[in-house]
């Protein structure tokens, strides 16, 4: 175990390399670009199988379970900030499951990216994106979770804004980095709380880490604001950043928007990376949420938040994506929906529970979208259901494994993955003491994900109608139908590769999950395979199978048995509730809301901070200038007729004086003579008659 | 012996004389001429006084002062004439009223 | 002997002919790199493990009222030397393109320089002071005679405004001056530190019937004033986007880039070892502005669509979160919690927030200059799709932008973060309020991408230019130091960190 611990660093600055090779490679090199990539990928997917298999045989007890590895990053002031990475159960098994379905996008991309002009820039951002969530994934120290959490927020911000030439896409873009950030500044915020009440940022550090018991103990017994414990607010503070990024209600706005970056991104963010990291963080921090160091499944009111909002998305999410027409909307909202159960799973069975569902889901996912992608590239980039129709006989190797993908995400039972994975959720609703709640909601949301994505499957494939794709030509004035067309085997692979895993899992995970939940928590004894299951078990898995049959031959009747539906544009939901079906495809208005609500008062704000700026700040400064030159001007006046009056005058009449004494001093000896003869005869005078 | 006042009242006339040139003139010369007048008229003065003064022959203080005033004449003449005649090589003139270039 | 380096180039520029455009250029070029030379070498000589004042040098002036030439360098002196003798070069070479007189221009950058180091490196006011006025005249002159449209009123706005707070400060010192007989920083600092300083007031009272600590309070105003118009702190703030947005790009760059941190040098520097009780007793109303700053410039900026004014007042948004920094070191903690560590986290996150939005912000106007120069303008509307012709450009401006944004691996995060780390426990309320100022700067920097970048590419603009090899090399250096910045911050931290601990350890004492 420790001689891979010392090498898992490389897992994630493997494909940083590639991103930093590739960001200097010139467009033309796409050969190069795609293999270094799929080559990073690839070690990285090996690498992560080595660390897998090494945390199936832990030495020594609980505490070896996390094998941590922290290294001095700087120092400020007398101490060391310190980040390292983490090898546990819970990230080994997250580490296979990024790096293996990110290595089959990967290759998936080749072929569907293959005519795109800036093709080695996707691949650097692709592999940027796996870096840094592969970072994520191993990061013992929440600073450098953080910092890889926001890379994995710039790198989806690259990627669904790839396509920067089309404003929607960079819209997009922003809308992703700005609603995710919102999250964000809660995670901030409960990390410098954490930071500061607990000193540290490292997870697990030989006792001294943040969610060790000393420090979760610490935190439980101090009581903050509203009586809350402080670990409670921290983990909703934290929980916000989840939210943001996992795109639960109400920060799911950026998710089906994002589906303007190619599909293959859309793939990687809702399976694999970016989705994935909200629950991954909710998993990680999972001691601090249940406040118990033990990871035990326990009610903590944190958990109990955590609980609702995924119950809450879970159906909301599956209501919008039953009115949804964009083949990737709906598998979007379906994203929305699965990231709520698997909130709901942490929340009320441990994290255990939420991680095999984020696991199944990843594969099937991907298979989904990267199956959407391949119906897209089929008929042009086009994404809208109505427009399709009669696919499978066109695609036959897409139709087979999308159909394994559309099982797999209904949860139809026994052989596919997520049957198991959502059982494990609705059995631990039902065992859920504080409310019954959230169990319907699970029961709901089941149902109609299972009508929605028979509806979809139904439009896309089965439609009885010929599809009316049509490409634009250069030369025709009216666009040309051409034949959809299977796509290249570079493309096809990954989907049977994804299809089987989403079956395998499935098989696997029946007879496993007793030892993948000990395995994920640490009571590892040993491998035991056992069938034995509970009545409570059962009649949950009975249930679920009733809701989803009940679901699928619904809307089966709806759309395929209901005759009358050629040439209509009208959803046969739409002929039967018109009010709420419009509601539903514009999303409860969600957008809209915020639209009149968040964006107009963050415009207002700007608008009043710059009415501050230009008509108070500056308004002052004008009024001081006013009053600087009006004293000016009162002291020219006064300089000019009091002052200058005054001294004008006086310097007048000592002129004219001088004028006139001027005339005695004109130079010529003899007038000098003359006077002084004068004064002299006077001055004799006066000596003379003066003495009598 | 003449009495003493003879004597004063020639030089008395003799500054009259010197006094009423340098004042009227208006050549430099002439000028110069009328100031030498009273210069020697206060000379004729003090030979007078000394030697109607009591011992002339034992204080010659009267006799010097004229030695020295007729050598400082002398002297001061020369000046005078030189100042004249650079007057005269500048202006072309002597004519005092038109030499008042220093006039206030 | 590093301010003599540049003010000898200004003299020797200022006395070339005005013909001679390119021999002007390269020699202040010349110039300005000997001094970074000399800024290099002083570096590597610096003792990063002493914590105190080095390479001393003092020489008597005037000592009948003491005033001494008195320079020396510790960890902070020594950073913002190396931010200005990287960020002039920078500069120089952003705006080689001017024309018209071009000796004088150089000329001014250099003798703006020499005002820079010698401000930085002076431990007496009065040569400080006079330093500080030797940066503000050039400045004038290079807004007013190679600026915009509206340079005139900018240039002496600018000119006025921090002319004014030099005035209370000058007037401050004096007063200081006449209590205290000294203008020896290190002096002064002894005495603030003990409390002797507000009960010199006592002892020569300046006016009758007025208490010591008022006196003391108002001296503290004054010199505060000099310093909040330098940073600026809301709401003595107006004259700088102007005067940013008209300033060619080369002074816009030297302004945000290394005057701006004057201003918060000396709140580091004279007002926090001088006047701690001072700044204590109104730290609510501090920590309010700090706050306000935040966040209004930040709207303030995203209301704004001219996009050099975008970037000024997110420079403003920026040196906001640096006071946040340095009031909440100041807050006092009971004998009990100290809080060592939270404040030198916040110093030395404000050390390296000054570093970092220094080589950032200057980026970013570089990279406007760029493109005004190119196309003549720069209203946030104005272009669109930038980045199909120019995809290196927006690369780069897209790496300077996310680094002012604060994105972790680039320069800003690690600053941003140690202040927050620092300023929560000690101010709790201010540093949550604070994070909208995040929030804002993100939206706005990605409406910046948005615009000019992304979109259809309008055809005027067809014809735009790449960066060429010059342009690159230009701005190479500055975008290779906000990586390795921003992944290894020990980089800076540790040269600045013993000054840290030891201002701290003045602070709890």
């Amino acid at each position: 175990m420790t001689g891979i611990l010392h090498y898992l660093w490389l897992i994630p600055a493997l494909p940083l390399l590639a991103a930093g090779i590739l960001s200097l490679t010139r467009q033309p090199h796409r050969r190069f670009a795609a293999t270094l990539a799929i080559g990073a990928m690839a070690v990285a997917f090996g690498l992560s199988l080595l660390a897998f298999f090494a945390t199936l045989h832990p030495q020594g007890g609980i505490e070896a379970q996390h094998a941590v590895r922290n290294i001095p990053w700087f120092e400020f002031g007398a101490t060391h900030l310190r980040i390292g990475w983490v090898l546990d159960p819970l990230t080994a098994c997250m580490l296979v499951m990024v790096t293996f379905v990110g290595s089959l996008i990967f290759i998936y991309s080749v072929g569907y990216m293959a005519q795109d002009e800036n093709f080695t820039r996707f691949f650097c951002f692709l592999s940027l994106f796996a870096s840094a969530m592969l970072g994520l994934v191993i990061a013992n120290s929440l600073l450098l979770f953080f910092m890889c959490w926001e890379l994995v927020g710039l790198s989806s911000y690259l990627l669904i804004g790839f396509w920067y030439h089309k404003p929607s896409a960079a819209a997009a873009a922003k809308k992703a980095f700005i609603v995710t950030r919102i999250g964000d500044l809660g995670f901030f915020l409960g990390m410098l709380w954490l930071y500061a009440a607990t000193g540290t940022l490292l997870f697990y550090d030989d006792g001294k880490g943040c969610l060790e018991a000393a420090a979760i103990t610490k935190l439980v017994a101090q009581v903050t604001i509203g009586g809350m414990a402080l670990s409670t607010i921290i983990s909703l503070l934290i929980f916000c950043g989840a939210m943001g990024k996992s795109g639960q209600v109400p920060l799911h706005v950026w998710l089906p928007d994002a589906m303007e970056g190619p599909t293959p991104v859309s793939a990687l963010i809702h399976a694999a990376t970016m989705v994935a990291a909200g629950v991954f963080l909710v998993a990680r921090v999972y001691p601090l949420m249940a406040g118990d160091a033990s990871g035990a499944s326990t009610n903590s009111s944190a958990l109990t938040v955590v609980t609702w909002v995924g119950a809450i998305t879970a159906v909301f999410a599956a209501l919008v994506a039953v009115a949804q027409f964009d083949i990737k909307r709906i598998l979007a909202y379906s994203t929305v929906s699965q990231l709520g159960y698997m909130m709901m799973g942490i929340g009320m069975g441990g994290y255990a529970v939420g991680m095999l569902h984020l696991i199944t889901h990843a594969f099937f996912k991907a298979l989904l979208f990267l199956g959407a992608g391949s119906v897209i590239h089929a008929c042009h980039e086009e994404q809208d259901i109505r427009r399709m129709g009669g696919l499978q006989k066109h695609l036959p190797v897409t139709f087979a494994t999308y159909a394994v993908g559309m099982m797999a995400l209904s949860g139809v039972p026994l052989f596919f993955s997520s049957f198991w994975s959502k059982d494990e959720i609705l059995h631990s609703a039902l065992s859920w003491q504080p409310s019954r709640g959230p169990f319907y909601f699970g029961i709901a949301g089941a149902f109609l994900t299972a009508f929605y994505m028979t509806r979809q499957v139904w439009y896309v494939f089965f439609a009885r109608k010929e599809p009316h794709i049509s490409v634009p030509t250069a030369h025709a004035s009216h666009p040309v139908p051409v034949e959809p067309h299977e796509s290249p085997s570079i493309m096809t692979v990954p989907l049977i590769i994804l299809a089987a895993c989403a079956v395998l899992l499935s098989i696997i995970a029946t007879p496993v999950w007793p030892w993948f939940h000990a395995y994920l928590s640490g009571h590892l004894e040993h491998l035991q395979v056992s069938f034995a299951i509970s009545s409570q078990v059962l009649l949950t898995m009975l249930l679920s199978t009733c809701i989803v049959t009940a679901g699928i031959s619904l809307a089966w009747w709806l759309y395929a048995v209901k005759p009358a539906q050629k040439g209509e544009e009208a959803d046969a939901l739409e002929k039967l509730q018109p009010d709420v079906f419009s509601l539903l495809r514009d999303k409860f208005l969600i957008d809209e809301i915020y639209e009149a609500t968040a964006v107009r008062l963050n415009a207002v704000c700007a608008r009043v901070s710059d009415w501050l700026d230009q008509f108070l700040w500056g308004g002052l400064i004008q009024a001081v200038s006013f009053l600087v030159l009006g004293l000016s001007w009162l002291n020219r006046l006064l300089d000019e007729f009091v002052v200058n009056l005054g001294f004008d005058k006086g310097c007048g009449s000592l002129r004219t004086s001088a004028s006139i004494l001027s005339h005695f001093q004109n130079g010529q000896v003899q007038r000098y003579l003359k006077v002084i003869g004068l004064a002299m005869s006077i001055l004799a005078l006066i000596f003379i008659w003066g003495r009598k | 012996m003449t009495p003493l006042h003879y004597y004063l009242i020639v030089s008395a006339l003799l500054f009259a004389i010197g006094f009423a040139g340098a004042l009227t003139r208006r050549n430099a010369i002439l000028v110069l001429i009328g100031i030498e007048l009273m210069l020697n008229a206060g000379n004729l003065n003090f030979i007078a006084f000394w030697r109607y003064g009591s011992h002339p022959e034992h204080h010659f203080t009267g006799l010097m002062f004229v030695i020295f005033s007729i050598a400082i004449a002398a002297a001061e003449a020369a000046v005078g004439l030189a100042l004249i005649i650079s007057i005269y090589r500048h202006y072309k003139t002597t004519n005092l009223d038109q030499v008042n270039s220093m006039q206030g | 002997m590093l301010t003599i380096v540049p003010l000898i180039g200004a003299v020797v520029l200022a006395g070339l002919e005005s013909q001679k455009k390119s021999l002007a250029r390269g020699m202040a070029l010349s110039f300005s790199f000997v001094s970074l030379l000399l800024a290099l070498l002083l570096w590597k000589n610096f003792d990063i493990t002493a914590s105190g004042i080095q390479f001393m040098e003092r020489h008597r002036w005037i000592p009948s009222i003491g005033v001494e030439y008195f320079v020396g360098v510790d960890g902070l002196g020594l950073l913002m030397v190396l931010l200005s003798a990287i960020v002039v070069p920078f500069a120089l070479l952003a705006s080689w393109g001017i024309g018209e007189k071009a000796n004088a221009y150089f000329s001014l950058m250099l003798f703006l320089q020499a005002g820079l180091f010698g401000a930085f490196t002076a431990l007496n006011f009065f040569h400080w002071f006079i330093f500080w006025e030797m940066g503000l005249v050039p400045a004038y002159f290079l807004i007013k005679l190679w600026g915009g449209p509206e340079r005139v009123s900018a240039a002496t706005q600018f000119f006025i405004y921090t002319l004014l707070g030099s005035v209370t400060m000058l007037l401050g010192f004096v007063a200081i001056y006449l209590a205290a007989g000294t203008f020896d920083f290190i002096q002064l600092a002894e005495k603030g530190r003990n409390g002797g300083l507000a009960a010199l007031f006592a002892i020569k009272p300046g006016w009758p019937g007025v208490s010591s600590g008022a006196i003391a309070l108002m001296v503290f105003l004054g010199v505060f004033l000099g310093f909040a118009v330098k940073v600026p702190l809301i709401p003595f703030h107006t004259w700088l986007p102007n005067a940013y947005t008209e300033a060619p790009t080369g002074v816009s760059m030297v302004l945000t880039g290394v005057m701006s941190k004057m201003g918060v040098y000396g709140f580091i520097r004279i007002l926090m070892p001088l006047f701690p009780n001072q700044m204590r007793s109104v730290l609510t109303p501090l920590l309010w502005l700090a706050v306000a700053t935040i966040v209004f410039s930040a709207f303030a900026a995203f209301a704004q669509r001219d996009l050099k004014r975008m970037i000024a007042y997110s420079s403003i948004n920026h040196l906001g979160y640096c006071l946040l920094g340095i009031f909440a070191t100041l807050k006092l903690t009971d004998q009990g919690a100290q809080w060592p560590i939270e404040k030198a986290a916040a110093l030395n996150g404000v050390f390296l927030q000054m570093f970092n939005h220094g080589l950032s912000a200057s980026a970013l106007f570089c990279f406007l200059g760029f493109l005004e120069q190119r196309t003549g303008a720069r209203g946030l509307n104005d272009f669109g799709g930038l980045r199909k012709v120019a995809p290196v450009f927006c690369g780069l401006m897209g790496i300077s932008l996310f680094a002012s944004l604060g994105l972790p691996g680039l320069n800003g995060f690690i600053g941003e973060f140690l202040i927050f780390k620092g300023a929560f426990p000690l101010a709790s309320w201010a540093a949550s309020l604070s994070v909208i100022g995040l929030l804002v700067t993100a939206i706005f920097l990605l409406t910046i991408l948005q615009r000019v970048f992304s979109g259809p590419l309008e055809a005027r603009w067809a014809g735009f230019a790449d960066l060429n090899l010059k342009e690159r090399m230009i701005v190479f250096p500055v975008i290779a130091l906000i990586f390795v910045l921003g992944i290894f911050p020990q980089f800076i931290l540790q040269f600045i960190t013993p000054t840290v601990v030891n201002m701290v350890a003045q602070l709890v004492s």
